[in-house]
């Protein structure tokens, strides 16, 4: 028996289930190599939206410098800036130098003296002059905020309202949540954040003055003034995750594995949250990791109903002022928001379902 | 009193298409330490009275009249929340195809622990070795290295080793089989089976082992219900069944049967027809439109009058116009040589029903049923 045991990579978690550990590590580590790749991947396009399609369009590397420097630039400083950025080196050493900025930080030559960017570097912003990576480490937590609180709302809100549909199906409760998820779902997150602003914030004041207050600062006032953009954006969400749960739902509970359950004499809400809720939800988990990857990378529309300068706001900024080291900045970071929360996904899912180990 | 008791059972469902009579007057009854084959064709009605029996087949839809006695207590009239505490403690039940009944993200130990501890207030480290100890009485080898083995690192047979393993933890008084062996290879089958009986034997339950393979029958039943849209068309023991059976659909039954003792060249023979649909049940003998004989019963009655089930020795109880003295003629006649290759072809043209595997929905009774019991 103890050969037994030794021979099998088991764990005993000591309730009866075990993790088996061998399998489980070579899929993280292989899943870590994908992210990376992915990642990888995701730089060189950024790379060349950037600095190579341009030139594919005909620029040459003094015109591109020239829109690194200032209106009417004289042309020792549209040289300089060239020089600078390392626009005339070949494109290898071009995407080189841009992975290690990000990677190890970058210097650069501004002639007499020498500028250090930290890492992550993604150069300097033209409208501030500043490096581009701590403007967006201070609308982080904006973003950050809003998503998180919106992702709970509405994943335990959708997923509860479409278990209770899914058990009465053709209900009135059944009819009329799934009317309402239709309605959710169909109304702009613009218009329903600029209702409820109305209502709540001027009309009754019971949300006034709504602006994001750091967590770190005051954490009541933090809540209580994203409460608003919370359920505006879970709204929409949620009405999605009740339709998703709901129909994932009616699937599982009719699978034998539900009938052994009840002829088990296993009460039935131990049926419908152990043994049918567990397996409809999978799916949704994965859905669940996109969603919150993408909104990460800025709540766009939420942050700009609510003038809440996040990632979103700084997108748009960046993108009206035609600031490429900030859309370039804010292009990497929304895509390593998505790949790490799809990698995320991928793990969890193995934990979930030990099928997905062995495979 | 006998363990099991079911006298007069109605189970309907309400369809789009119409009442679905499932089960239509069903009596029986099952003593411990006795095992009831319940043969019939897909849409026959038996697995449907296997879930009433536990009471799986409720639902908005589903209207159930008549007794269901488990030790003098009836399950019909009982609560729900009664009948789900005998779920699983007193009764439990082994399905068709294990690799869907388990559940895929719980290991075998958790599942049959679960099973265990809904019924007994115990902890999980005696549960658990209550699961290795169970897993190891089935055939499981290394049973405390397997207990932590998800269903998928489980072969086909082990997976309805372990099944049963978790149907037999709270040492239950009956035990309902469904179609224990359908999923599985031949060999692994004839081991189910013996484990089966051993398990009896040991424990002294008493089994209904719903099928629609006569081999099974043959191995393991005492008793025989054959039955035929939702009623029963003959009971008796198995030896009376396969000795002489009387109904002509026991016949079809037996004749569609592929048999090693029989000489090659002779051809299976396939009831003509297909199980009636259970919303407009033929008039008359349910099984008339499909059998042979209806010219040889007396009066004609077979598409007018419903047979009573007549029992023609002791204990062996036949749902047929036919007398007894043709029955008997008949049946003589079926065994001798040659004699099957002719037997009577039915007039019109019916596509025959597939002689082997039974097991094809002709009729959504089953799905209805789970349909309803999903709910």
């Amino acid at each position: 028996m103890l050969g037994e045991s030794s021979a099998r990579p088991h764990r005993d978690r000591g309730d009866g289930r075990a993790l088996p550990t061998y399998p489980m590590i070579t899929f993280l580590i292989r899943r870590l190599a994908t992210t990376i790749f992915l990642l990888i991947v995701v730089s060189i396009i950024t790379f060349g939206i950037f600095f190579l399609i341009p030139r594919l369009a005909g620029q040459n590397s003094y015109e591109l410098a020239a829109q690194y420097v200032g209106r009417n630039p004289t042309r020792s400083a549209i040289l300089q800036m060239e020089a600078k950025l390392g626009f005339n080196e070949p494109l290898v050493v071009q995407y080189w130098n841009f992975l290690k900025g990000i990677v190890f930080g970058a210097h650069y030559n501004d002639g007499p003296s020498q500028t250090y960017c930290p890492p992550p570097c993604f150069g300097y912003s033209f409208r501030s002059q500043q490096p581009v990576w701590p403007q967006m480490v201070a609308a982080l937590p904006i973003t950050v905020s809003i998503a998180i609180g919106a992702a709970i709302l509405w994943l335990v809100g959708g997923v509860a309202v479409g278990v209770l549909s899914a058990l009465r199906r053709g209900s009135i409760f059944d009819r009329f949540s799934m009317g309402a998820a239709l309605a959710g779902v169909s109304l702009p997150i613009f218009f329903t954040g600029l209702i409820s602003l109305e209502l709540f914030s001027y009309k009754w004041s019971l949300f006034p003055n709504v602006q994001f207050v750091a967590f770190t600062a005051n954490p009541l006032l933090w809540a209580r003034n994203l409460v608003l953009p919370w359920i505006t954006l879970a709204i929409t969400y949620a009405a999605l995750y009740a339709r998703l749960t709901r129909a994932g739902m009616l699937e599982t509970m009719n699978e034998d594995f539900i009938r052994t359950a009840r002829a088990k004499g296993l009460p039935e809400r131990t049926v419908v949250l152990r043994h049918g809720l567990r397996a409809a939800l999978t799916p949704i988990l994965t859905i669940f990791g996109m969603d919150l990857g993408l909104l990460l990378g800025g709540a766009v529309i939420v942050e700009n109903t609510f003038s809440m300068p996040g990632l979103g706001q700084f997108t748009i900024l960046a993108i009206q002022n035609q600031d490429f080291p900030e859309i370039q900045g804010v292009v990497m970071l929304a895509a390593f928001f998505i790949v790490v929360a799809n990698m995320l996904v991928d793990v969890l899912y193995a934990v979930v379902d030990p099928r997905v180990r062995a495979s | 009193m006998a363990m099991l008791e079911v006298h007069d059972l109605h189970v309907q469902f309400k369809t789009d298409d119409g009442l679905v009579k499932a089960v239509d007057g069903l009596s029986f009854s099952l003593d411990r330490g006795r095992t009831l084959g319940i043969v019939g064709e897909s849409g026959s009605g038996k697995s449907v009275t296997s879930l009433s029996i536990m009471g799986l087949s409720r639902g908005s839809g589903t209207e159930i009249t008549g007794q269901i006695l488990l030790d003098g207590e009836d399950l019909v009239s009982a609560k729900p929340e009664r009948v789900r505490q005998l779920r699983g403690s007193k009764m439990a039940m082994i399905f068709q195809d294990p690799l869907s009944a388990l559940h895929p993200y719980y290991t075998v130990g958790f599942q049959i622990t679960e099973a265990y501890r809904v019924h007994n207030k115990v902890s999980r480290q005696v549960a658990r070795k209550r699961a290795v100890d169970l897993l190891g009485r089935v055939g499981i080898p290394h049973p405390a290295g397997r207990v932590d083995d998800y269903p998928h690192q489980f072969s086909g047979g082990m997976r309805q080793r372990a099944m049963i393993a978790m149907a037999l933890s709270c040492d239950p008084e009956l035990l309902i089989a469904d179609e224990p062996t359908t999923a599985l290879d031949v060999t692994v089958q004839a081991q189910i089976l013996d484990l089966i009986v051993d398990l009896q034997a040991e424990f002294g339950s008493a089994v209904v082992i719903i099928t629609h393979d006569l081999g099974v029958v043959a191995e393991i039943a005492d008793e025989v219900l054959v039955m035929y849209a939702g009623r029963v068309a003959e009971a008796g023991t198995a030896t009376d069944l396969f000795t002489q059976p009387g109904h002509p659909y026991t016949w079809g039954l037996l004749g569609s049967m592929p048999r090693l003792d029989a000489a090659r060249i002779e051809r299976l023979r396939p009831i003509p027809g297909t199980p009636p649909s259970l919303i407009n049940v033929p008039a008359g003998c349910p099984f008339h439109p499909r059998c042979t004989y209806q010219a040889q019963a007396t009066g004609g009655r077979c598409d007018a009058d419903i047979p009573e089930l007549r029992e023609i020795t002791l204990g062996h109880r036949v749902a047929c116009h036919l007398s007894r003295g043709k029955q008997q003629e008949i049946w003589l006649r079926l065994q001798a040589p040659g004699e099957l290759a002719e037997s009577p072809v039915p007039t019109e043209p019916v596509a025959p029903a597939d002689p082997v595997d039974l097991a094809e929905p002709v009729v959504p009774v089953e799905s209805a049923a789970q349909a309803e019991t999903g709910e």
